[in-house]
């Protein structure tokens, strides 16, 4: 493959259509610059201003635009909170829809044919895999990426973190668990 | 197209999920090329998202499967890329630019990448939204040939518009090149009994971003 994406770029760049600067500018950004850091701090923020998280909740795009030293998230993020009775998992039956800007590009497992296809009818099969067991009488609610909207999941804020700091609980939270997939780590588990 | 293996939601036989732990960005340094090329050939215009991802869609199902994520797009990107009159067949066989390229209206810079700016699909509203939260509504049972988000296991259905999402482009009519045709979008929320049946899970709910042409009152 090396090869011949080496020559197609070689085509497209001696033909005028794309700077290979710009491309190179483009993988530094999302190898460098966007990733699942971003979202846990917005987490984080959430779980320690109750007034962020209320903002965040009615309106994702507006919440997280207006923190300082955030890029502008692409338009119409919602973000959907976890309780102790109802767990969010998202997922793109239909391609890879995932919140970039938040949370980077999608791992390989998100974009895979086990995931896109069982998750809509066999959540709970799905998070066995990933190691996640929840109380019986949790709802699970699934939510298909089908349009431009972006999904980002407020997991639980783990039990024994009274009075940490925002970027300490940042931490606590993983990638899965912005996606649904996954727990926060509780503090016993981080400290491992 | 619409009834292609894409679209897999609710399909058996694929095998568990299986996480990579400390995954990398990317498994080859040609991933993020594919990627980079993707999206500077997208800043172009010449082409929508729903355009490029419709592209995907006309792989057969064995050449879908059989190839990874980014070789996907590289192999949609190259139809494409043909398909517009950007690049010849005989250029990709040998590699190089045998011609000069067409002109285009624009170009990605790198400082245009890093901007990183995204575009946006939203657009304003052709008339009023025909649905309001709690409403009921049954999903189209519809298969088009081409692009379309109404999942195969949604059609047909009942559920219940959760939250009215704004106006955006309708991706059914871009990706044909029909226009923005922008229309209003709905969360439309089913039980799992409605989509699996009987022996589905009560506790289970599942929710689609549908646009307004897909719905009609239940």
């Amino acid at each position: 493959m090396q090869l011949r994406v080496r020559a197609l770029e070689t085509i497209l760049t001696e033909k005028g259509y794309v700077e290979p600067a710009a491309l190179d500018q483009i993988v530094e950004n999302v190898e460098t610059k966007i990733g699942p850091h971003i979202g846990a701090r917005i987490v984080a923020r959430a779980w320690v201003d109750p007034e962020f998280k209320r903002r965040l909740l009615e309106d994702a795009t507006e919440a997280v635009n207006s923190l300082a030293g955030f890029d502008p998230v692409a338009s119409h993020l919602i973000a959907v909170e976890n309780t102790p009775r109802l767990h969010h998992i998202v997922v793109c039956t239909l391609c890879s829809c995932y919140p970039w800007s938040v949370l980077g590009l999608p791992p390989v497992w998100y974009k895979s044919a086990p995931y896109r296809s069982r998750t809509v009818i066999d959540p709970k099969g799905v998070l066995a895999e990933f190691g996640v067991a929840l109380p019986p009488d949790t709802e699970i609610r699934i939510w298909d990426s089908t349009a431009e909207t972006r999904y980002l999941v407020l997991p639980m804020r783990p039990a024994g973190t009274d009075g940490w700091s925002e970027d300490d609980l940042a931490g606590l939270v993983t990638r899965d668990s912005m996606v649904g997939t996954g727990l926060a780590k509780s503090p016993q588990k981080a400290a491992r | 197209m619409t009834n292609s293996i894409h679209d897999m939601g609710g399909m058996h036989g694929f095998g568990p999920v299986e996480p990579e732990a400390d995954e990398p960005v990317f498994h080859a340094p040609w991933e993020g090329r594919v990627l980079a090329m993707q999206r500077a050939m997208g800043h172009t215009g010449l082409w929508t998202i729903d355009g490029g991802r419709a592209s995907l869609e006309t792989l057969t199902p064995v050449s879908y499967l059989a190839a990874s994520y980014y070789k996907r797009w590289f192999l949609g990107l190259e139809r494409r890329a043909v398909a517009h009159g950007l690049v010849g067949e005989d250029e990709i066989a040998a590699g190089r630019s045998l011609r000069p390229g067409i002109r285009l209206n624009r170009k990605m810079t790198a400082e245009d990448a890093k901007a990183g700016r995204w575009p946006s699909y939203e657009r304003p509203a052709p008339g009023p939204a025909r649905f309001k939260e709690g409403d009921l509504v049954r999903t189209a049972n519809i298969n088009p040939p081409t692009h379309t988000r109404l999942p195969r296991y949604a059609r047909g259905k009942t559920g219940a518009v959760e939250a009215v999402r704004g106006v955006h482009v309708f991706p059914d009519s871009a990706a044909i090149g029909a226009g923005d045709n922008p229309q209003w979008l709905y969360t439309v929320v089913f039980s799992a009994l409605e989509l699996w049946g009987e022996e589905a899970d009560p506790a289970v709910r599942v929710s689609i971003d549908a646009f307004e042409p897909y719905l009609a009152p239940a």
